[in-house]
């Protein structure tokens, strides 16, 4: 079975060339993510990657995570390779250095993040959950809270969840249900089921720290009275070391379609005497504090997109240069060749390789506007930043992780037959995929997120600026000669007009007739992602020309233009046909009643 | 007790080396280089020893190009102290290094080079000999075990017949086989120490080494390609074949 390489040609490429890593070292606070460090910890993530969590990605899958007497075991190694994680100092790697983290910024993160998920997408749900508690805490939490809970949840020592869903509050968290009563102390006890917890118990660290979403007694209805709750698994005592068990408890674990190592807990909390919580920040605010973690958290699942674009290439790739299969096209009694020869499996590997590298580019550009959105001296650059991180955290999220399901499929019919049987790992990727489009919130409410509060509220005034900045890079590309710059000049102007139009069209529509634009908008999402995937690719194709003309003869460039033509034609010409979707569409969506389903 | 380990920058161990074309050498045009694999454990044992209390100072060298100075780095943030560059664009052979750390050793008066026992580049395995034949230093090589008490050194080697433990009188030169650790991973805290950590440049001129190959390649080429088995009918068949066709026995 093939291991996963982390591509560090491309990683550094679209760092540097693309997402301006040398900008982002001179922000405030970045100063230590100098290139050659950045290249050393790259290095030795993408190590770490391959030699431990790579070979976990298969037999985790198969043995899976187990529940026994509310308590869950994980698939053997995993234990071993979580204590090595932190021990190595991953865990910490974006957290601040007031809580013991390395401080280092997002966009490398992204990059480092990108090999946790493509090496083994299960493992990596762990620290991704952790991460978010944090940034609530961080956020939210009183200064007790932080003195208690944060110094090990950023080394990983102990590990967090987001507890939101309920039987009956999914993507509706208005309906959530769990009380929470007050008690003279000053804490709460916290009293209801939650599903769906990722990590919501295991046997990796000592303690979890679970946040929960609950409504004290006299709360107001809806999302206005839900507030946020530190549930530790046991209580911590005023020294720091571990108390009794608190009564919060995995009563079971889902069983799923992938991500197998990974347990999907279902909670109960307050079952017994009631589970102690402690209020984060103000009551009634919790979902706002949820909301400002959403974004990072809707990021990392984006980066599970990407990874696994590249880790379902990787295979079929390795795959189509070993199966020897008939002879070359139009070849009569030549020698049998391997199938990457055949013109259909290399248009399946360059569609897989052209979309990895599109959504890492997208991925990428968008952490680095995040870290000068945080960072930047000047307000009105963090602002600008922001806005263009709010506009595509739904594009990176909804575009990328969609991708990343076709792109797997693609993977299991490169492999033909083999690709239906698990031994060859195919089938993993897809089944892993699919979750990532649908927990931090399914691609529909991506879709809503990015037309109605990143665009209609604004009156599309960021996506605006975004078409301005594709337009600028004409002139760049007129000026190339061959016709892989023709090609991509002409698809990109033509795909910036679809999105132009499309996006016109919402604008005018959202506010008069919004089940019209609501029926567009995952096409819209699509479409968004596409275009700045060509964008970006563009740019990338210029980069590389500015070096191959510069003497620099790797042919990492001459590739890097093939991939960008490649998606030009192939991917990039979908715009037109997206747009028309969007702004035509409706009708037919709706056409049917809902009783002649 | 100073450590001085000599890490080399070669092609790496994942990647399928090609030869070029003119046949002149193998191609290391854009090819993924780290340290040879037995110097990294040559550096965890240098480490080890410091951390048990034995050794005071943990000192890498690397000869060749400005890139070595990733190599070193990366040598450093497993735990090295600091780093040395001799900073040289020609082609390095091993009688070169040798000299090269001969000279360094002058400066640096270490109680213990630890080598690898051959880089898997060109699989050489003369510089640590060499390097003890210039010195006139005891050397022990192809290290499986080692233990240092005062200054003696008992080493156990591995060799043809199996293993064979010797005492060393220190200085002396170590060369380090694949079974002496299992080296371990950068931490990310150390990785970012590692920048900070002190790194010198050095020329073969300001060490007053005379770099020039002596040795002149004449060709590289690819292995023959291996072709098809057969299969024998029986072990007396395959002997006959091994003793008459492939000469082997």
């Amino acid at each position: 079975m093939s291991e996963y390489y982390a591509p560090l040609r491309d990683m550094q490429f679209v760092l540097k060339e693309l997402a301006g890593l040398d900008a982002v070292a001179q922000l405030p606070g970045c100063e230590e993510a100098t290139p050659d460090l950045v290249d050393a910890v790259l290095e030795e993530a993408a190590r770490f990657a391959l030699e431990v969590l790579s070979p976990l990605n298969y037999p985790g899958d198969q043995e899976g995570a187990t529940w026994h007497d509310k308590a869950v075991t994980m698939p053997a190694g995993f234990k071993e390779a979580y204590k090595l994680f932190v021990e190595s100092g991953w865990a910490a790697l974006a957290s601040e250095p007031e809580w013991g983290g390395q401080g280092l910024p997002k966009v490398v993160a992204a990059a480092v993040g990108e090999m946790w998920k493509a090496a083994n997408h299960a493992f990596s749900l762990c620290p991704l959950l952790t991460t978010g508690a944090i940034e609530a805490l961080v956020l939210s939490g009183s200064e007790e809270l932080k003195k208690t809970y944060l110094e090990k949840m950023v080394s990983g020592e102990w590990t967090g969840t987001m507890n939101l869903t309920e039987p009956n509050a999914g993507s509706d968290l208005a309906a959530v249900r769990t009380r929470a009563e007050p008690q003279p102390d000053g804490s709460y006890k916290i009293y209801g089921q939650k599903i769906f917890i990722t990590y919501g118990d295991h046997d990796m660290v000592e303690n979890i720290v679970h946040l929960v979403l609950a409504r004290t007694p006299n709360a107001p209805e809806g999302v206005k009275g839900i507030s946020l709750f530190v549930v530790p698994k046991f209580l911590v005592n005023a020294d720091g070391s571990l108390g009794a068990r608190n009564d919060a408890w995995c009563v079971s674990i889902e069983h799923k379609l992938g991500i197998h190592a990974s347990p999907t807990a279902i909670m109960a909390f307050g079952d017994h005497s009631g589970a102690i919580g402690h209020l984060v920040g103000e009551e009634n605010r919790g979902l706002e504090y949820m909301f400002i973690m959403m974004n990072a958290a809707r990021f990392g699942v984006g980066l599970e997109g990407v990874a696994v674009c590249e880790r379902a290439y990787q295979r079929a790739r390795d795959y189509a240069r070993e199966r020897i299969q008939c002879t070359d096209i139009g070849v009569r009694g030549g020698p049998k060749v391997p199938i990457i020869a055949h013109p259909d499996v290399r248009r399946m590997l360059m569609t897989m390789k052209a979309y990895a590298e599109a959504t890492r580019a997208l991925a990428y550009v968008v952490a680095a506007a995040h870290d000068a959105a945080m960072r930047h001296p000047d307000e009105g650059e963090r602002k600008a930043n922001q806005a263009f991180v709010d506009l595509m955290i739904p594009v990176v999220k909804g575009w990328s992780t969609e991708t990343g399901v076709m792109v797997a499929s693609l993977g299991v019919q490169v492999h033909g037959g083999m690709g239906y049987v698990e031994e060859t790992g195919a089938a993993q990727h897809l089944r892993d995929a699919q979750i990532s489009t649908i927990y931090e919130g399914t691609t529909g409410i991506q879709a809503n997120d990015l037309i109605g509060r990143k665009i209609a509220r604004e009156s599309g005034s960021t996506l605006k600026v975004v078409i301005e900045a594709m337009r600028a890079l004409d002139a760049d590309l007129a000026q190339q000669a061959g016709g892989h710059f023709v090609a991509i000049r002409n698809r990109l102007r033509t795909g910036v007009d679809a999105l132009a139009a499309a996006g016109g069209w919402l604008v005018a529509t959202y506010g008069s007739d919004v089940r019209a634009a609501a029926a567009g908008a995952v096409p819209f999402l699509k479409l968004l992602g596409t275009v700045a995937g060509g964008w970006l690719m563009a740019r990338a194709a210029l980069a590389a020309q500015a070096r191959i003309a510069a003497g620099d003869s790797d042919p990492f460039f001459v590739a890097k233009i093939g991939t960008a033509r490649f998606y030009a034609d192939h991917i990039l010409s979908q715009a037109p046909g997206l747009a028309s979707t969007v702004t035509d569409g409706a009708e037919g969506v709706m056409a049917l009643p809902e009783d002649m389903f | 007790m100073k450590i001085l380990v000599p890490v080399k920058r070669v092609v790496d161990y994942n990647v399928k080396v090609r030869v070029k074309p003119d046949g002149s050498d193998v191609d290391l045009a854009n090819v993924k280089m780290s340290m040879n694999p037995f110097d990294e454990i040559a550096v965890e044992q240098a480490v080890r020893l410091k951390e048990a209390g034995v050794a005071s100072e943990v000192v890498v060298v690397s000869a060749g190009v400005a890139n070595c100075q990733e190599t070193l780095r990366t040598a450093m943030a497993t735990g090295a102290d600091r780093g040395i560059l001799i900073q040289t664009d020609g082609e390095l052979q091993p009688l070169a290094v040798a000299r090269l750390l001969k000279a360094v050793c002058e400066k640096e008066q270490p109680q213990i080079v630890f080598c690898g026992k051959q880089a898997i580049d060109d699989d050489a395995n003369q510089t640590g000999q060499m390097l003890a034949g210039l010195l006139n230093w005891p050397q022990a090589t192809f290290v499986s075990k080692v233990a240092v008490a005062g200054d003696q050194a008992t080493v156990t080697r591995e060799i043809d017949s199996g293993l064979e433990t010797v005492e060393v009188r220190l200085p002396a030169v170590l060369t380090a086989d694949l079974r002496l650790n299992e080296p371990r991973y950068a931490t990310l805290p150390n990785i970012m120490k590692a920048k900070k950590k002190p790194l010198e440049t050095l020329t073969p001129a300001a060490l007053g080494v005379d770099v020039t190959a002596r040795l002149k390649t004449l060709k590289v080429a690819e292995p023959a390609k291996r072709t098809a088995g057969i299969k024998v009918a029986d072990a007396a068949d395959l002997v006959l074949k091994l003793k008459t066709e492939a000469k082997v026995i």
